[in-house]
């Protein structure tokens, strides 16, 4: 016996998670198993479907527009670009706190580096913050979070030729909280808007930091601060500030670990649960039984292999950063399945000497079939029953293109659905 | 093809050579050689937001410093371990975060094993208390011999304000009540590992299985089964022997969990070494262990491995499991439960909390997805919030104050849930979700005995 159920997913990041509910949603009794917790709380938050075409140009107005001449490799072109806009329509009702749905053009984002980056869809928190609104902007950031340096990225926005005042602030993040506090610990504190002492008076954070904030505000009309502000309440918080300071308030997405990237984990597992996907953290597949099928997969526990048996498979694991494929000296691989990774023999080919270079592992990843599922090396089906999704997937580099997050929704929703199509 | 072939790849020296040694960079010794997983630590701080001290106290500063950083520092001139490392409450969590594998929990609980051999003194009150508290299955051997007078004496008024002045035992808790009889008198009586290979059959017959079918567990049921709730323990063998299987309960002590989280190695591996001896000549024979608190089977899955070497703890680790789990995977759990219903006190709606030591070995949703559709009872999830009490921390007269602030979440949602009976695996977790809104606490495999057996 094993641990059942129709649709098994590998993986729990983006591509996991929306595969497991496009499966979910069309039907299959549905299970997710992932090594360790999503990884979208190492996101940013943003939702990119394509800024820039493999050849560098952008960034673009219009992602879908410029889809259908991506390369036949592409898994955009896999999937059809009516499935990426399904795929998004997916996404957009099981993450209601996104915006980004009411145009097809890009947004443009500014980002804890001060850049501007395009993406298609962000959370709520960060609306007020787009870079093609002309309101001037203050940043602010924290003494003790170094990894925001607010005039830093103010100067680097007014380079890049923002349409807007931009000014970057430092200051204290009101009470004593240790220099290196967590990023739990400032979120919790605003989400209960708890007690803080400032010059030995106990004050609310939320006024109290507002406070500080007035004093560095010059007729700026909107304030943006790293994404720290509060995790179950955000809109609640923020909303609070912008009510003291009278102007609007954004929150600029951040580094790992990242509360935007939290957040919208926690909105997805919220769908999953909804649509009844069984979901189990903490420990990896390790191996499978089967020839042309697969048969079962087994969950390792320190030695100990948990059986879990499905009639279909997603393989959602990630690339070489997740782990979904790896690579030592000798080869690529895809460790559970094996399934083919094309790379040139010579190691030294497969990166470029130039760091921006168009190096081959960012594109290293499993060749995929019309259905998804993974080809072998002559071309042939690996397995009858188990597709890929996400970064696990050759034949793109999402970060030169920024089409990271749009690529593991569109394929993670068809590869899910495709799955649970097979189990009737 | 190899380095010495590729034209242009010229590292620089001193590293090439035929003179070049590898160089230790650290002195020889036999301490555990944590540097893979402190070199792996990336520093993303993923860890950080998932521990539930960090998230109350300022002064703790998480995961990330106690494991990898404090590895590192200390190697140097042998910095003393920082004394923070006693606000670790070793739920474990920051291993589930850590994308990268590193062993957070096995740091801390060597740094915290070190703190207490090296810099704590066995004469201090906090030493004496800890030790007391670790080794609850001791004072808790003796009060089962005088149960009546034990919960007397435990909860009078004046005794535990003694306890807080005197041990920095916190008075604000009440001490879990001894059962009259504990779980292996009753086991006993019930003809032990005999009795329980001839109902095994019975049950085997009834359902149409093979006589001889291979269905054989070893039960650790830990203290609290043992002194405290034998109900869970009986539940667990009613199930068990059920779905056909003989169970032995063979010689066993703590667990360790709370001598980990105390930093009291030495008592943790003599522990140990009892209970890899005894489960692994059965894992020989061809039993699985199972246990039914999820501290317990945490401990020998992962901590064992990682912290000790005893023959055969490998094999003991690898062939342990929880109990709910195991019936997951052998028999056809959801399908006795899709005709099962319940009646008693016991069909009702469940605020379920998902102890820290269930969520590392992915066990977290099992319970409420498993009685998901059970008529008669719902199981609602409290959310991913710690219970705070995590053993012995919670039960400190310094700590009780965080212990509460973290478990605040967690009472809140519990409040929220429809029901007003608490559900979890884990003993300690119970007794925090008791304390904070006054619920009664079952676990699930009371339910399920409640469920499938008659």
């Amino acid at each position: 016996m094993a641990i059942e159920s129709d649709v098994l997913v590998v993986g729990g990041g983006l591509a996991g998670l929306t595969s497991a509910l496009a499966a979910a949603r069309a039907g299959a009794d549905t299970r997710l198993v992932s090594y360790k917790q999503s990884t979208l709380r190492h996101a940013s938050g943003l939702v990119d479907v394509l800024g820039y075409t493999p050849d560098g140009d952008g960034p673009l107005v219009d992602p879908f527009d410029a889809i259908p001449d991506l390369p036949e490799s592409h898994p955009y072109q896999t999937v059809g670009v009516e499935t990426v806009r399904e795929a998004l329509a997916l996404f957009d009702d099981a993450a209601p706190h996104y915006r980004g749905d009411h145009t097809d053009a890009n947004a443009l984002l500014p980002t804890h580096g001060g850049t501007v980056k395009p993406t298609a869809r962000y959370p709520a928190g960060a609306s007020a913050g787009v870079a093609s609104d002309d309101r001037d902007t203050l940043l602010v950031g924290f003494e003790a979070m170094v990894d925001f340096d607010a005039p830093q990225a103010a100067a680097h926005l007014d380079a890049a030729g923002v349409p807007f005042d931009v000014r970057g602030a430092t200051i204290r993040f009101p009470g004593d909280l240790r220099a290196d506090a967590k990023l739990t610990r400032y979120a919790k504190l605003l989400d209960t808007n708890g007690t803080v002492t400032v010059d030995g008076h106990d004050r609310q954070v939320r006024e109290a930091l507002a406070d500080r904030v007035k004093t560095e505000l010059d007729g700026e009309e909107r304030v943006g601060f790293p994404a720290i502000l509060g995790d179950d309440d955000a809109a609640a918080v923020r909303d609070a500030l912008a009510d003291e300071l009278g102007v609007a308030v954004f929150e600029v997405p951040m580094g790992p670990p990242s509360l935007p990237g939290l957040r919208l984990e926690d909105a997805l597992f919220d769908a999953l649960d909804e649509a009844g996907v069984s979901i189990e953290t903490g420990n990896p597949v390790v191996d499978y039984d089967g020839g042309d099928r697969i048969e079962q997969v087994y969950v390792e526990k320190n030695g100990a292999r948990i059986p879990n048996a499905a009639d279909q498979y997603v393989l959602a694991t990630g690339g070489l950063v997740g782990k979904g494929v790896e690579s030592d000296r000798e080869g690529v691989s895809e460790p559970i399945f094996e399934c083919h990774v094309a790379h040139a023999a010579d190691r030294y080919d497969w990166f470029a000497d130039d760091v921006f270079g168009d190096h081959q592992f960012a594109q290293f990843g499993v060749a995929a079939d019309d259905s998804l599922r993974p080809e072998a090396a002559d071309g042939s089906t690996e397995f009858e029953n188990l597709r890929a999704a996400g970064s696990v997937l050759g034949g793109y580099d999402f970060a030169a293109e920024k089409s990271g997050g749009g690529v593991s929704i569109a394929t993670g929703y068809a590869a899910g659905r495709r799955a649970a199509e097979e189990t009737r | 093809m190899s380095d010495s072939q590729s034209t242009d790849f010229d590292p620089v020296a001193p590293n090439t050579g035929e003179e070049f040694e590898p160089v230790d960079v650290f002195d020889d010794s036999d301490d555990f050689d944590l540097r893979p997983g402190a070199d792996s630590c990336y520093k993303c701080s993923t860890c950080d937001t998932n521990c539930p001290v960090a998230e109350v106290d300022d002064d703790f500063p998480g995961p990330k410093f106690q494991g990898p950083e404090q590895w590192r520092l200390k190697r140097r001139d042998d910095d003393p371990i920082d004394d923070s490392v006693m606000d670790c409450s070793n739920c474990m969590r920051c291993d589930n975060a850590c994308p990268s594998g590193v062993g957070l929990s096995q740091m801390h609980n060597t740094a915290r094993g070190e703190y207490v051999s090296e810099e704590m003194s066995t004469l201090s009150v906090e030493y004496v208390r800890n030790r007391l508290l670790a080794n609850y299955r001791k004072s808790a051997w003796l009060a089962s011999k005088v149960p009546r007078l034990a919960n007397a004496a435990a909860n009078f008024g004046p005794a535990r304000w003694l306890g807080e002045k005197l041990l920095g035992v916190t008075g604000e808790r009440e001490f879990p009540d001894f059962a009259t009889e504990t779980f292996t008198e009753w086991w006993a009586a019930q003809g032990g590992a005999a009795g329980s290979k001839e109902r095994a059959r019975e049950a085997r017959e009834r359902r149409g299985e093979p006589f001889d079918a291979d269905k054989q567990v070893a039960y650790f049921h830990g203290c609290y089964a043992e002194y405290n709730t034998p109900e869970v323990a009986k539940a667990l063998v009613r199930v068990y022997e059920h779905f056909g299987y003989e169970i032995v309960v063979p010689e066993q002590g703590c667990s360790g969990t709370p001598m980990f989280a105390n930093g009291m190695l030495e008592d943790a591996r003599r522990d140990a070494e009892v209970n890899v001896s005894s489960f692994a000549d059965l894992v020989d024979e061809g039993y699985d262990a199972i246990a039914s608190c999820t501290s317990c089977s945490m401990a020998i899955r992962q901590e064992y491995p990682e912290l000790f070497d005893i023959d055969g703890i490998d094999d003991v680790a690898a062939n342990t499991f929880e109990s709910v789990e195991y019936l997951r995977i052998h028999e056809d759990l959801d399908g006795e439960l899709a005709d099962a219903d319940v009646g008693d006190d016991l069909a009702a709606e469940f605020a379920y909390h998902a102890p820290c030591h269930a969520r590392n070995q992915g066990l977290d949703r099992q319970a409420v997805e498993l009685f998901g559709d059970l008529d008669g009872v719902g199981v609602e999830d409290v959310g991913d919030s710690c219970s705070g009490i995590s053993g012995t921390y919670g039960w400190k007269a310094e700590k009780y104050e965080t212990s509460m602030k973290i478990g605040d979440e967690m009472f809140d949602h519990m409040e929220a849930a429809d029901g007003e009976t608490g559900m979890t695996e884990c003993p300690t977790c119970a007794m925090q979700m008791e304390h904070g809104t006054g619920y009664d606490v079952r676990h699930p495999l009371e339910l399920l005995e409640a469920a499938v057996v008659e």
